[in-house]
């Protein structure tokens, strides 16, 4: 936890409506310059419309937020420019090699040609790929693939990144790695909100949110939650709240 | 802008690593031209004749020379009785009969109506009509009688009723729509379906530069392709250019750009590749073949169909591209179609425009 730390994201009763249904309703929270935020839900919760609205990608119905500063219904531009993203398909592209992507995506942050190269070197060295620097991504492995989708998201220094189900379809050990690279970019200050549907993940945040229903049931750090609740993880902790759904998965 | 050109490199690089759809790109072009213009002929060359004559004098004889001599008769057999001419027929090889009644010869000695009888397989009506019609006229020049009317017909543009003349302006604006719609619809909903859109999306990049990016290449490999068909049919078919070579470019840039747009259009409303294969090819792909004039006139069609024809960009291309190949018409007799293609590409570029942007917000 961060206390004394300034708030990067904030969001006062977001809500989102199709039509007659509330996708999400009147969710409000902080979170905290170089904090792990989890946002956890059950598939249908909610959990992506909020995070396209904090993303600049979708438009709020009602309340309002900033992030990085930025507000979220008028400065959509501002906050790209602002964040990293990577979803929870493999988001590099196959056909392009590995030092490619890694200037595409610099580039369109708006990178120069020669910062680009100096640390992709330095990135691929850290990530002991640097033999793989001409592979197409295609022939990497799974696990290699998110590493390299994660430092790609993280390559123009964002103020915060938005993982949506990193580590899906990954062995514990690919995973436990990912986590390490999460914990690096912690260091250098970038501020990292994650959802996952793993819940051995979710004792690896420094605060969680649980989704229910489009409501924000529970917020606190993993030990409080599993304490106020009398369980034993966050597995038990989950169960617990996601029993109250009334809506079914989409 | 950089951004724009670093867009365009990546599709580049997209479609180069792609050796196999690139391949096709570049040969599809040829292939067509060379099956339309060998396989889907609707010359008539060395058709298959039998003879029944009855008449067996030096005139008759004389005829059938003259009828097997050209290059659109061979006669095949000779017969002895009409009895034998249905089993002929059957076997399929043979389409006319041609039989020299006995008092043939005599007749046209005395100036008096000489009456042959032709007996043609008409399962294919348009053959047929178009068989009579020669052999007819080889009959009417035979007999050298004058005739009490004598219309003298004089074929404008195509005096030899060359086939290639119609379905190449067809075959560059089917290959254009082929190209142009269904390559740039499936390559912009790929990226939908891989999630790399999504990460496009949140970036900072613009979302028209994403989709323009994608139609600079086939812009390009359409342009090849226009190229590729126009110098076969040239050297290969003998068609003409007759108007403007910069004017035909430039209604065919109008019609790449409509057929872009529609690709464009047709993303906006995919969610998956196949369906976007579905809509190009069912929905754009067979109207362009069988309503733009390509295989069958448009004048030809029943009303509705002809209506509806003329909301296929594909026919004011087509119609565009003869007029000036095959006529050598200028700007100035065709410019109402033009407005109308143009048109028809700016409603559609406006249109996905919109809705890329709405999907967004």
């Amino acid at each position: 936890m961060t206390p004394d730390m300034p708030a990067v994201i904030q969001v006062e009763n977001l809500t989102k409506r199709f039509g007659d249904f509330t996708a999400v309703d009147h969710i409000s929270f902080e979170v905290r310059k170089g904090e792990i935020f989890g946002f956890l839900g059950a598939n249908g919760a909610g959990k992506t419309t909020a995070m396209r609205m904090l993303c600049g990608l979708s438009h709020p119905t009602e309340g309002h937020g900033t992030v990085a500063g930025f507000d979220i219904a008028r400065q959509q531009e501002a906050i790209k420019k602002n964040i990293g993203y990577m979803s929870q398909k493999f988001s590099l592209y196959n056909d392009l090699k590995v030092w490619e992507n890694i200037r595409l995506f610099a580039g369109i942050y708006g990178m120069k040609p020669k910062q680009i190269a100096a640390k992709t070197d330095a990135l691929l060295k850290r990530l002991g790929f640097m033999a793989e620097k001409n592979t197409f991504v295609e022939k990497l492995p799974l696990g290699w693939k998110q590493k390299l989708a994660f430092s790609v998201a993280i390559f123009h220094e964002p103020q915060i990144v938005f993982l949506d189900e990193p580590t899906g379809g990954v062995d514990p050990i690919t995973r436990r790695q990912f986590w390490e690279l999460i914990y690096e970019a912690v260091e250098q200050g970038i501020t990292v909100f994650v959802t996952t549907h793993y819940m051995d993940e979710a004792e690896y945040c420094d605060r969680v949110s649980i989704m229910v229903d489009g409501r924000i049931e529970a917020l606190d750090s993993p030990r409080e939650l599993k304490q106020q609740m009398n369980a034993r993880s966050m597995d038990e902790v989950f169960r617990q709240l996601a029993r109250k759904a009334q809506r079914s998965a989409d | 802008m950089k951004q724009f050109w670093a867009f365009v490199k990546k599709e580049f690089l997209h479609i180069f690593r792609d050796r196999q759809t690139i391949l096709i790109l570049l040969l599809m072009p040829v292939v067509q031209v060379l099956l339309f213009g060998f396989a889907i002929t609707t010359d008539i060359q060395n058709t298959s004749v039998v003879v029944l004559d009855e008449c067996k004098t030096a005139e008759s004889r004389a005829l059938l020379n003259e009828i097997g001599s050209g290059r659109y008769f061979d006669i095949v057999q000779y017969i002895e009785s009409d009895r034998d001419i249905d089993a002929i027929f059957k076997k399929g090889k043979v389409k006319i009969a041609i039989v020299i009644p006995q008092d043939w010869s005599r007749l046209t000695g005395s100036y008096q109506e000489a009456p042959l009888q032709l007996i043609i397989d008409a399962s294919n009506p348009n053959e047929a009509s178009i068989l009579t019609g020669y052999l007819q006229s080889i009959a009417a020049q035979f007999g050298g009688a004058e005739p009490l009317i004598n219309v003298e017909t004089r074929m404008l543009y195509n005096p030899q009723l060359k086939s290639a003349y119609t379905f190449v302006p067809g075959v560059i604006g089917l290959v254009l729509m082929l190209i142009c719609t269904l390559m740039t619809s499936v390559s912009i909903v790929r990226e939908k379906e891989t999630g790399t859109m999504e990460v496009l999306l949140v970036s900072p990049s613009k979302p028209l530069y994403i989709i323009f990016s994608k139609t600079i290449p086939y812009f390009v490999i359409a342009l090849i392709n226009i190229v590729t068909i126009i110098l076969l049919s040239m050297f290969v078919f003998g068609v003409p250019i007759r108007g403007s070579i910069a004017l035909l470019f430039g209604v065919s840039i109008t019609y790449i750009f409509a057929s872009l747009g529609l690709g464009l259009l047709i993303s906006t409303i995919s969610q998956t590749q196949q369906i976007a294969m579905i809509i190009s090819l069912m929905g754009l792909m067979l109207p362009t073949v069988l309503l733009a004039g390509l295989l069958f006139p448009i004048e030809n069609m029943p009303l509705p169909l002809q209506w509806f024809s003329t909301i296929v960009p594909a026919t004011w291309f087509i119609d565009m591209t003869k007029a000036i190949m095959i006529k050598g018409l200028g700007i100035g007799l065709i410019w109402k179609q033009w407005l109308i293609l143009l048109g028809m590409t700016v409603l559609f570029i406006g249109i996905s425009v919109k809705r890329f942007k709405i999907r967004l917000s």
